[in-house]
C-alpha cells in the first residue's frame, strides 16, 4: 500500500505539475495528440469506408485490415518510423503511427455498419427515387451511425494507448512520465504516471459512453 | 581476411543477411522468450477465463460486473498496465505475463460468454430431456457449441499478446521487443526491421495454427456449410 501513497504524494507535489516535463504539459500533449490524430484518422477512414460500404465493394479489405492492424506491434512501427527520415520531424513518427493504428477500427466498423443496414430499407429508398448520394446521407449513414461511432470510440481508446507507447520511442505525452520514472528507477513516479494514463483512457471511454447515452434514440437503438 | 568491413552491417542497411547469420543466437533467444511469454499468458488467461465465463453464464447477475471489470481492464493502455504492476512484481517476466493475462482474460471471457449465450435454448432443453445433468450439459453440449466463438477469441487474444509482448521491453522482458528497443537506442536499422518482421511472422503463424486447430476440433461447422 505504501507504493500507492508514495504515488499519491508524487502526484500531489506541485513541483511535478509545472514545467515542460510537468504533468500539466504532458497531459495537454497527450490530449492534443489524441484529438488531432483522431480527427485526421476520421477524415481519412470514414469517407473511404462510407463510400465502399455504400457501393458494397472492398469488403474483404475493410474487414481484414483490422486483423492486420492487431498483428503489427505498435512499438515496432514507432521505432521503424523513428529510424526513417520521418523521424527527423519531431512528432512525425508519433502522429503517423497513431493514425496508422486508428484507421483500421474506423474503417472496419464504418464499413460493416453501412453493410448491415437493412437492404429492404435501402431498396425502399431507391424505389422512392432517391439518388445514390441521398441514400447514403439520409438513409444508410444515419442507420449505421451507432456502428460508426463505436469505431470512433475504439479508435480513440487505441489512440490513447498508442500515444502512451510513443514515449518509449521518444514521443511526448503522459507516457513520458512513466518512462522517466523507469529511467530514474522511481517506482512512485512510474505508478503515478500509470494512474494518470489509466485515468485518461477511462475518461475518454467514459465520454463516449455518455455521448452514446445522450444520443437520440435512433442512434442507440440497434446496439 | 581482415579488410575493413564493408558489409551491410557497416553500412547500417535495413535488410541485412549478415545480421541474420552473425546474430543468430540472439535472435533465437529473443524468439523463444517471445513465444514463452505469449504462450504462458494466453494459457493462464484461458484457464481463468473459462470458469469466469461459465459462472457469468450460470448466474446472470455476475455477467454485468464481470464484463464491466474486463472492459475497464482492456481500456487501460499496455504501458500503464505494466507500470501499475511494477510494485507487485518488480522488474520481472512475471510482470509482463500478468499484464498480458489481464488482456487475454478480457477478450476470452467476452467471447466464451457470447458463445455460451448463443447456444439455442431448444438444444439445451433437448439435452435436458435426454436426462443430461448440468455438468454433462455444460461439458458435452454447451462448451462444444461455444467453441467457434471461443476459438475466435483465442485467436484475437494470441495475436494481440504477440504484439503486446514487445512493450515488455520497458522492463527488459519483451522478447523481440528487447531487440527493437536496443536497436532504437543504437540506431541499428537491420535489428529493428528484423525483430519487427519476426514479430509479425509469429503473430501470423500463431493465427494460422489456431485456425487449423479450430477446424480440426469443430468439424461440424464445415459440414453444416456444405
Amino acid at each position: 500500500m505504501t507504493t500507492l501513497t508514495d504515488a499519491w504524494d508524487w502526484l500531489a507535489d506541485p513541483a511535478h505539475w509545472s514545467g515542460d516535463d510537468g504533468i500539466r504539459h504532458r497531459l495537454l500533449q497527450h490530449l492534443v495528440l489524441t484529438v488531432v490524430c483522431l480527427v485526421i484518422s476520421c477524415l481519412i477512414a470514414l469517407p473511404v469506408a462510407l463510400v465502399l460500404g455504400h457501393l458494397g465493394k472492398g469488403g474483404a479489405l475493410a474487414v481484414n485490415i483490422s486483423n492486420i492492424g492487431r498483428a503489427v506491434p505498435t512499438f515496432a512501427v514507432l521505432v521503424l518510423l523513428l529510424l526513417t527520415p520521418i523521424g527527423r520531424w519531431g512528432d512525425g513518427p508519433t502522429v503517423v503511427a497513431l493514425v496508422l493504428f486508428a484507421v483500421p477500427p474506423l474503417l472496419t466498423n464504418a464499413y460493416v455498419g453501412m453493410r448491415e443496414v437493412d437492404r429492404s430499407v435501402v431498396q425502399a429508398a431507391r424505389g422512392m427515387g432517391m439518388t445514390g448520394r441521398q441514400m447514403m446521407f439520409h438513409v444508410e449513414l444515419p442507420l449505421s451511425l451507432p456502428m460508426v461511432l463505436n469505431g470512433v470510440r475504439i479508435a480513440a481508446v487505441q489512440l490513447v494507448a498508442t500515444a502512451t507507447i510513443a514515449a518509449l520511442a521518444g514521443g511526448g505525452g503522459l507516457g513520458r512520465i512513466i518512462t522517466a520514472g523507469f529511467n530514474l528507477a522511481s517506482t512512485p513516479q512510474v505508478v503515478a504516471g500509470a494512474i494518470l494514463v489509466a485515468a485518461f483512457a477511462l475518461v475518454v471511454e467514459g465520454v463516449f459512453e455518455v455521448a452514446e447515452r445522450l444520443a437520440p434514440r435512433w442512434a442507440g437503438g440497434t446496439r | 581476411m581482415t579488410a575493413p568491413p564493408d558489409d551491410c552491417l557497416a553500412r547500417n542497411e535495413w535488410i541485412c543477411g549478415e545480421y541474420l547469420t552473425s546474430r543468430r543466437q540472439i535472435l533465437i533467444d529473443a524468439v523463444v522468450q517471445h513465444l514463452q511469454l505469449t504462450a504462458v499468458s494466453v494459457l493462464v488467461g484461458l484457464a481463468l477465463a473459462l470458469p469466469l465465463a461459465v459462472l457469468a453464464r450460470r448466474w446472470g447477475w455476475a455477467a454485468g460486473p464481470v464484463l464491466g471489470v474486463t472492459t475497464i481492464l482492456y481500456t487501460i493502455p499496455s504501458l500503464a498496465m505494466f507500470s501499475l504492476l511494477l510494485p507487485v512484481y518488480g522488474l520481472s517476466a512475471s510482470l509482463v505475463v500478468a499484464g498480458l493475462v489481464l488482456y487475454s482474460l478480457t477478450l476470452l471471457v467476452r467471447n466464451i460468454l457470447a458463445g455460451l449465450r448463443a447456444v439455442p435454448e431448444e438444444t439445451r432443453q433437448a439435452a435436458r430431456g435426454l436426462g443430461y445433468g448440468p455438468i454433462r450439459l455444460l461439458l458435452t453440449v454447451e462448451l462444444p457449441l461455444a467453441l467457434p466463438a471461443a476459438m475466435a477469441g483465442l485467436r484475437i487474444a494470441t495475436v494481440s499478446a504477440v504484439s503486446l509482448v514487445t512493450v515488455g521491453a520497458i522492463v527488459g522482458f519483451g522478447g523481440l521487443g528487447n531487440l527493437t528497443y536496443a536497436g532504437m537506442n543504437t540506431y541499428f536499422k537491420a535489428q529493428v526491421l528484423t525483430a519487427s518482421a519476426l514479430c509479425v511472422l509469429i503473430a501470423i503463424a500463431a493465427d494460422v495454427l489456431l485456425l487449423a486447430v479450430q477446424r480440426l476440433i469443430t468439424p461440424w461447422t464445415r459440414a453444416a456449410r456444405g
